[in-house]
């Protein structure tokens, strides 16, 4: 893509999980038995009126305030009008001019480069039906007919438009995926692509490098990872690249990402504009969130993923290891508590981003299911940071404090897992050895220190490994210097 | 002054599939009454806010509480078509 | 005994609490009406007998058990058929809603249930509640009991048809530009749009929602205020239903008018009024006057484009409100090869010709380019009828003006020409723009003894001097007259 540049805007669609839809008092629970969580306001019945849900509307000034955006005092519900079967009234309750957040951001760090991505505007609407195509592919285009279920329809979805400030496939995975961390921090969605609780679409034109005016763009949908976000990205950019390259033009079109074929297709041209005829809802009265309220928000907010990685980070921990605890929020928890006693940070990063992952992985858990408490990694940071144990005996009795067997001292203990670390209990093992092995200690006095860490290897299977290898290392040189 | 209507278009929109006939005479009686309605154009509006609602009413609010769904059978014994426990339509053209 | 089917609901009220008569015997006298006049009027789309009647053996045991549901305890009412009830067809008045079964209730309906009221059955409206002479239904006419050649006005014509003639004692409809209140005129009757967002809208198929209200039917001005009472008061399920206090209605009737001030709409007074209408009206004015008031002319400038606003405002709501009647869920489907034709197929032939037109017009007054020209127009239009009203309130107490420009016209006379009907509705439209409470009252009948209603206008949330007004009208005009189809002459309570 030599010469060129691409211009991406990112859309974000987040499903709330609150007790109930945005517009009636059905359930929100995923995987419900088709047509179970329906009643006359999200059926669209005759007659029946909607009214918000609190909580929702509280959720999204909380999302806004994080991306800290201007909280709307005066917004509106207003009707998108459009006819599809899975949009039971076939209107879709949202909102147009005033939205309830506006003019925010995002930072996103790729590769330690910084990029802030400016978040346009955090609106609130409701969520359609599911169609189930019934074709051997599942697909639309060659359906003979298709299945709805209505569960889905009215569920809370906020919406979050980003500006086109994102130019690469790498930048919009880490704005995507620090968007998904954010809104998890908030707790109020777990925002997952593979249940459909997230859903990212990219808006996605190319031009020349230099060049002012924006290139045609093309709206690209169903890409349900993060890899296929990306994936998506780099090959509409090719695409078009290549069509203008061709001497032909790029239609304004939305286009349907085929993980299988790694190809985008188009679903509909824009060409034939909807006109949706947006209009004020008149079933809802006008929204007033005032300086209070909107106080009140950005005073409960969380301490965000962003913050938080630099504090850990600022701390001693490896940004990485700092980016895998903000990542899953659990382990930072539990490394904000166990360094709030005392634990040393670096050392308790380490092993939380490191062991523990690696056991969660392995015996295909979770965090909250292990037996590790704060209070255990203070104690096991302690006891390495007094030579009590070695960093390598750590990771064993991290792992069997994990499994339950119990406290790192009680486990190490039963294991017989403690370092010698007194001088003097080690000081017949360091003569045995010197006096087993007269020419390396020749060699010691003769200057050459090279030599030193075999003997400390000679001392530490003597000692079945559990002598303090600093303390035996200072021993020898001592000894061999006086002898 | 005679209304620019586009009266298939419309037609599209609202989904309706009405004849040639049928649009001929809707597009007629349309610009009758539209040729009336432009009357709201002859009043000085200029500085006036619209008014939606007629009540100066703000923040009606449920709070979050899930509610009884009504039953699956009730709701599908309604429905034109059905298959199994959904609702069934002819293919979809596309969104 | 006068035919049980006549009695006032208060007067009804009053021998069941005294234990004189039963439920079951009044509802059974309703039905034996309905069984003479359904024929010759057409007022009902649905009429449960059977349920009616073990509802009011059930509102007879309650009373029998202590409990007392109130004024319309055991009265046999009706309810228009845009209002959902659970378990008994609901269609509008449209095909598209035929044979559909609704699974709840409209909290109206609840709400009358629950004091024991007795359900007779569903009226005949406009589809959708869309027109002013009840000619629009998908399942023909109702006509008009005084004349049966015409017209019983509209939307909720049948309901206005049952009340007038005795297979109702009272009955609930809906207005949006006049559906309660010019009926209400044309059958003789009191019929009352209250302020909007008093009554709760759950469960009353929207036609367009920010002017739609149910209000009631009733043969004496007393009867309609308590059914007012029985359905009024904030409902959780309807986001613009009002949090405050219902005003005190029923305590205002007695007060008479001294010392109030009624204002004329001067707009309303002359061009296109029929003489005759107009001077019942100005009798009816001069009246008030002896009794006490003060008259005088008001204007309100802005009413004379109060119609062309509202036939863009509420077609364009209406057009989104009727867009989820597709072929999908509930009602008429017509198959198609795919489901965009299938929807379209349906539509075109579900709904009527006049929804249909609103449906377009809507559409267009929405669409892209159009908008700021027609809707957006039309609703800075709607604050100027806002503020004429403002202003006018600032001087006069109420104001009054005939109902209906004309008595009741011949069926067929206006069908094939919108404009004339829509013409129907000049006077009560602007209360739906402004949310204002709205009611008719009899105060005679013409040379060709249709009847003239008197229409009486008030601020928002002051149905008190609505109904301070309405009853004064109501000992003034001493209207007794009865359609002949009824049998005998109704007493004010």
């Amino acid at each position: 893509m030599r010469g060129w540049e691409a211009v991406i805007g990112i859309e974000t669609h987040v499903e709330l999980q609150t007790e109930s839809k945005m517009f009636c008092g059905c359930p929100v629970r995923f995987g419900a038995e088709p047509n179970t969580t329906v009643c006359p306001v999200c059926l669209g019945l005759p007659g029946a009126l909607p009214v918000p849900n609190e909580e929702a509307i509280e959720r999204i000034l909380r999302i806004g305030a994080a991306f800290e955006c201007t909280l709307v005092e005066g917004s509106l519900f207003h009707r998108k009008n459009y006819f599809y079967p899975d949009l039971p009234k076939n209107y879709q309750i949202t909102q147009y001019d005033l939205p309830f957040c506006i003019d925010g951001h995002l930072d996103i760090d790729v590769d330690g480069d910084e990029l802030r991505v400016g978040i346009t505007r955090v609106h609130m609407e409701e969520d359609t039906g599911k169609s189930i195509h019934g074709s051997e592919s599942g697909r639309i285009h060659d359906a003979k007919f298709s299945l709805l279920d209505f569960n889905r329809a009215g569920v809370p979805l906020v919406e979050i438009v980003s500006e086109p400030d994102i130019r690469t496939p790498e930048q919009a995975r880490a704005y995507a995926a620090e968007l998904q961390r954010v809104v998890r921090s908030l707790g109020v969605s777990d925002a997952r692509l593979e249940e459909g609780s997230v859903r990212f679409d990219a808006n996605i034109s190319v031009r020349r490098v230099g060049a002012d005016e924006f290139g045609t763009r093309a709206e690209v949908k169903n890409m349900n990872s993060l890899r296929s976000l990306q994936r998506a990205i780099a090959y509409e950019i090719d695409r078009q690249i290549a069509l203008i390259e061709s001497g032909a033009a790029v239609v304004q079109d939305t286009r349907h990402w085929d993980e299988g074929s790694g190809k985008t297709t188009s679903m509909r041209s824009k060409e034939e504009s909807e006109d949706y005829r947006y209009f004020q809802e008149p079933d809802l009265v006008p929204l007033h969130v005032d300086q209070p309220w909107r106080d009140r928000v950005f005073a409960s907010l969380p301490e965000l993923p962003a913050i938080r990685r630099h504090r850990i980070t600022a701390a001693g921990v490896d940004r990485q290891a700092a980016a895998v605890m903000v990542e899953a929020g659990d382990l930072a928890d539990l490394y904000d508590e166990a360094v709030s006693l005392g634990a040393e940070p670096r050392t308790v990063g380490n092993w939380l981003s490191g062991d523990v992952v690696a056991y969660l992985r392995r015996n295909e858990t979770s965090l909250a299911d292990t037996h590790l408490r704060p209070d255990h990694l203070y104690e096991l940071a302690t006891m390495v940071g007094e030579g009590a144990l070695s960093s390598t005996a750590a990771k064993d009795v991290l792992a069997r404090v994990l499994a339950g067997e119990g406290s790192p001292a009680a486990v190490a203990e039963q294991y017989d897992l403690l370092q010698i670390s007194d001088a003097g209990a080690l000081e017949a093992e360091v003569d045995a050895v010197l006096a087993g092995n007269p020419d390396v200690v020749a060699k010691l006095r003769a200057g050459d220190m090279k030599p030193v860490g075999f003997l400390v290897g000679q001392v530490m299977r003597a000692t079945g490994g559990k002598a303090d290898p600093r303390i035996v290392s200072d021993l020898i040189r001592t000894r061999a210097a006086a002898g | 002054m005679p209304v620019d209507i586009d009266i298939a278009k419309v037609a599209k929109l609202a989904r309706l599939a009405l004849s040639p006939e049928a649009l001929a005479e809707y597009d007629s009686q349309l610009q009758d009454i539209l040729a009336h309605a432009e009357r709201v154009g002859a009043l000085p509006t200029e500085g006036v806010p619209p008014t939606s609602h007629p009540l100066p009413m703000t923040n009606a609010f449920r709070p979050d509480e899930a509610t009884d769904s009504l039953d699956r059978e009730e709701v599908l014994e309604q429905a034109p078509d059905r298959e199994g426990e959904y609702f069934r339509v002819p293919r979809i053209l596309g969104e | 005994m006068s035919d049980l089917a006549d009695l006032a609901v208060r007067e009804a009220a009053s021998l069941m609490r005294r234990g004189d008569v039963s439920s079951l015997e009044i509802t059974n006298a309703v039905i034996d009406r309905a069984g003479v006049t359904e024929s010759h009027l057409h007022a009902y789309l649905t009429f449960n007998q059977d349920a009616a009647r073990a509802a009011a053996g059930e509102a007879d045991a309650a009373r029998a058990a202590g409990r007392n549901g109130g004024l319309f305890h055991g009265i046999p009412i009706a309810l228009k058929d845009n209002l959902t009830t659970r378990g008994t067809e609901t269609t509008a008045g449209s095909k598209i809603l035929s044979g559909y079964v609704p699974p709840y209730s409209a909290t109206v309906v609840n709400r009358l249930r629950d004091r024991y009221a007795v359900i007779l059955g569903k009226t005949n409206l406009d589809e959708f509640a869309m027109g002013s002479s009840t000619e629009n239904s998908a399942y023909g006419p109702t006509r008009n009991p005084w004349d049966t050649e015409r017209v019983p006005g509209g939307s909720s014509g049948g309901s206005a048809a049952a009340v007038a003639v005795g297979s109702a004692l009272a009955a609930l409809g809906s207005d949006t530009g006049g559906s309660i209140r010019q009926p209400a005129s044309l059958c003789g009757i009191v019929g009352v749009k209250p302020t909007y967002g008093l009554v709760s809208r759950y469960g009353l198929i929207a036609f367009a929602s920010s002017l739609d209200q149910i209000g009631p039917f009733a043969r004496t001005v007393g009867d309609a205020a308590g059914l007012l009472e029985a359905i009024a008061g904030h409902d959780i399920h309807d986001a613009t239903s009002y949090r405050g206090d219902v005003p005190p209605i029923s305590t205002a009737l007695q007060t008479g008018v001294a010392g109030m001030k009624i204002g004329v709409v001067k707009e309303l007074s002359g061009d296109g009024i029929d003489h005759e209408v107009a001077a019942a009206c100005r009798a009816m004015y001069s009246k008030l006057e002896t009794a006490g008031a003060r008259v005088t002319e008001v204007s309100l400038p802005a009413s004379e484009t109060a119609l062309s606003a509202y036939y863009l405002i509420a077609p364009a709501e209406a057009s989104a409100n009727l867009a989820r009647f597709d072929g999908v869920r509930y009602g008429l489907r017509v198959d198609g090869d795919t489901t965009e034709e299938m929807m379209a197929r349906t539509r075109a032939e579900g709904f009527g010709p006049e929804v249909a037109r609103r449906i377009l017009l809507g559409t267009y007054a929405l669409s892209a380019g159009y908008y700021d020209a027609f809707y957006g127009q039309a609703q800075k239009v709607r604050t100027l009828v806002r503020r004429d009203f403002e202003a006018a309130y600032e001087d006069v107490d109420v104001l009054v003006s005939p109902t209906s420009p004309t008595t009741a016209f011949p069926i067929g006379e206006r069908i094939a020409d919108p404009l004339s009907m829509y013409y129907a509705d000049v006077c009560t439209i602007a209360s739906n723009l402004a949310g204002d409470p709205s009611g008719s009252v009899p105060i005679s009948l013409d040379s060709a003894g249709l009847p003239i209603g008197l229409q009486i206008m008030a601020p928002a949330l002051h149905e008190e001097q609505l109904f301070r007004v309405a009853a004064e009208v109501e000992r003034l005009a001493e209207f007794r007259q009865r359609p002949e189809l009824a049998t005998s002459e109704v007493r004010p309570a």
